[in-house]
């Protein structure tokens, strides 16, 4: 999607400045659409319609008095159901955290709410996030919209469908091996995830806390810039600035061998075929290997599976019955890694991190396509892929969590699709360089392919 | 795998003991269905400590025989 779709926050915000259009008229649109699309998608837990209403209400009374606040100031968005917000549940879709209200706001949600952002609610998700696909949620899957039978990808599954299917202009997100990247992949929308550390994860319930993230998903890249620098303490953020000021051309890595190893065809079709694209725009390449990538999955498991499962032992023990199958399996899991073994994955994220700092060396931003396959049918366990049957989990992780780990930040961008299903293109810049990242984002979305689109 | 070295091939074993007694302790803690988890944590584990990032017994020690890595190969 351009960063000039008339759906996109960056061409709402002038118009709610302006008057034009009311916060009140896109928030009732945007309710509208979650009254008539939400019983099929799931992606809501909770809507919040009474609120939002007055949120806009005020947001246009501020408005119309001359208080603009900045580019938020009225626009409709949606929050991931880990992520507090003051008076509101806080389920992380699981029967663990029923009845549990949120009493006062995380530090992304305050910052968002004082440049003015409407919340209309908060978005279905795997279960506590720890899942790649949102179907293990005491609230039932997320859907695709772009086919209702297939998963959402995960763990923002729902902010995904939610952003897709126009239920609000963006969503927020954390991503702890992909799961802002993932969903917005699969759905056809943009995710970023933020450097390590960028953004505050205070009243955000945690999954693995040396990897989570949080982050924007949007319709374009300028969106997601917005978003951003909102929630990184900026409340009137300047547009994205455009990447051709610098003069050069974009120069991208392509990484190679182990993240082309494992693609369904169609993926790899359509990578191909965007880098023709950004190739005769101008764009140019050049190889890149991270020389331990194999050992990604190897030092994620032994650095998430403990960490997650040190925050959940307490409610393990107390109510192990309340959590879905899958999660408590694999909560239970982590507390049988040694210690040593965490140490060691420790000292193998460093590694890594420098592999990836190395790799970034006189290009731009690295390229890889963002998942090995597109979205997946409701119930999918495992899948072959290239020769080889891998489980889902594992082929929806295996391409974004090696940047949780290293904490560069990474962007994945809409590129084609395969059958009529969404694919990724995923971008990673060097760390401290997320501005430099949308950019070259940005960029891409100028002479790339389009989202796919949906109809509802 | 990348980074593997003949230094740190003795992980299996150890890793193996590891296996056996967190399948016992789940199976008295009635979560027999770990089973299949634990034998892929325990691949994973032993592909980690194979590791050439790891440091490992240093060179001329009285265990230098057991093919320790003496903390090079980073």
């Amino acid at each position: 999607m351009r960063s000039t779709d008339a759906r996109s926050i960056t061409a709402l915000a002038p118009r709610l400045a302006s008057r034009e259009v009311t916060s009140s008229d896109v928030t009732e649109t945007c309710l509208a659409r979650i009254a008539e699309g939400n019983g099929r998608l799931n992606a809501f837990i909770t809507v919040l319609a009474d609120e939002a209403r007055a949120a806009a209400k005020r947001a246009d009374a501020e408005i119309a008095a001359g208080r603009y606040r900045g580019p938020l100031h009225g626009v409709p968005i949606s929050l991931k159901d880990l992520i507090d917000l003051a008076g509101a549940p806080t389920t992380a879709a699981s029967r663990v955290l029923a009845g549990r209200m949120a009493a006062a706001d995380a530090a992304v949600t305050a910052r968002l709410r004082d440049a003015g952002a409407v919340f209309l609610g908060k978005c279905n998700l795997h279960e506590f996030a720890f899942g790649t696909t949102s179907e293990d949620s005491a609230f039932g899957p997320v859907r695709n919209p772009v086919d209702p039978a297939r998963s959402a990808g995960g763990s923002s599954g729902g902010s995904a469908a939610a952003v897709v299917a126009e239920m609000g202009f963006a969503s927020v997100g954390t991503d702890t091996g992909g799961s802002i990247r993932i969903p917005a992949a699969v759905c056809g929308c943009v995710g970023l995830k933020p450097g390590y550390g960028e953004l505050p994860c205070d009243g955000i319930v945690p999954l693995s806390r040396s990897l989570d993230h949080v982050g924007p998903i949007a319709r374009s890249a300028a969106d997601a810039w917005l978003l951003y620098r909102v929630m990184a303490g900026d409340p009137n953020p300047p547009p994205l600035s455009d990447r051709a000021e610098s003069g050069s051309p974009l120069r991208l890595g392509v990484l190679k061998p182990y993240f082309m190893d494992v693609l369904e065809a169609g993926v790899h079709a359509a990578f191909a075929a965007e880098l023709d694209r950004l190739a005769a725009a101008g764009v140019s390449f050049a190889e890149r290997s991270v020389r331990h990538a194999s050992h990604t999955a190897t030092v994620y498991l032994h650095l998430q599976l403990p960490e997650a499962s040190a925050y959940h032992a307490p409610m393990l023990e107390a109510h192990p019955e309340l959590y879905t199958v899958p999660v408590r399996q694999r909560l239970e899991l982590g507390r049988y890694v040694l210690a040593e073994d965490y140490v060691r994955a420790r000292r193998g994220a460093d590694v890594l991190r420098g592999e990836v700092d190395a790799a970034l060396d006189g290009v731009d931003a690295l390229v890889l396509p963002t998942v090995p396959i597109t979205a997946q049918p409701i119930g999918s366990a495992s899948l072959t892929v290239s020769g080889q049957t891998l489980p889902v989990r594992a082929l929806m992780l295996r391409l974004t969590q090696l940047f949780d780990i290293t904490g560069h930040p990474a962007i994945s961008l809409p590129c084609g699709a395969s059958d009529g299903l969404p694919v990724g293109l995923q971008l990673v810049g060097r760390r401290g360089g997320t501005r430099q990242l949308l950019a070259a984002a940005a960029t891409i979305e100028a002479v790339g392919s389009p989202a796919a689109r949906v109809t509802m | 795998m990348a980074g593997e070295t003949k230094l740190n091939r003795g992980a299996k074993e150890p890793v193996e003991r590891w296996l056996s007694a967190a399948v016992a302790d789940a199976e008295r803690r009635g979560l027999a269905d770990l089973k299949p988890l634990l034998e892929g944590l325990a691949q994973a584990t032993i592909a980690l400590r194979r590791a050439d990032w790891n440091d490992g017994v240093p060179a001329g020690s009285p265990a230098a025989d057991l093919g320790g890595n003496t903390g090079g190969g980073r």
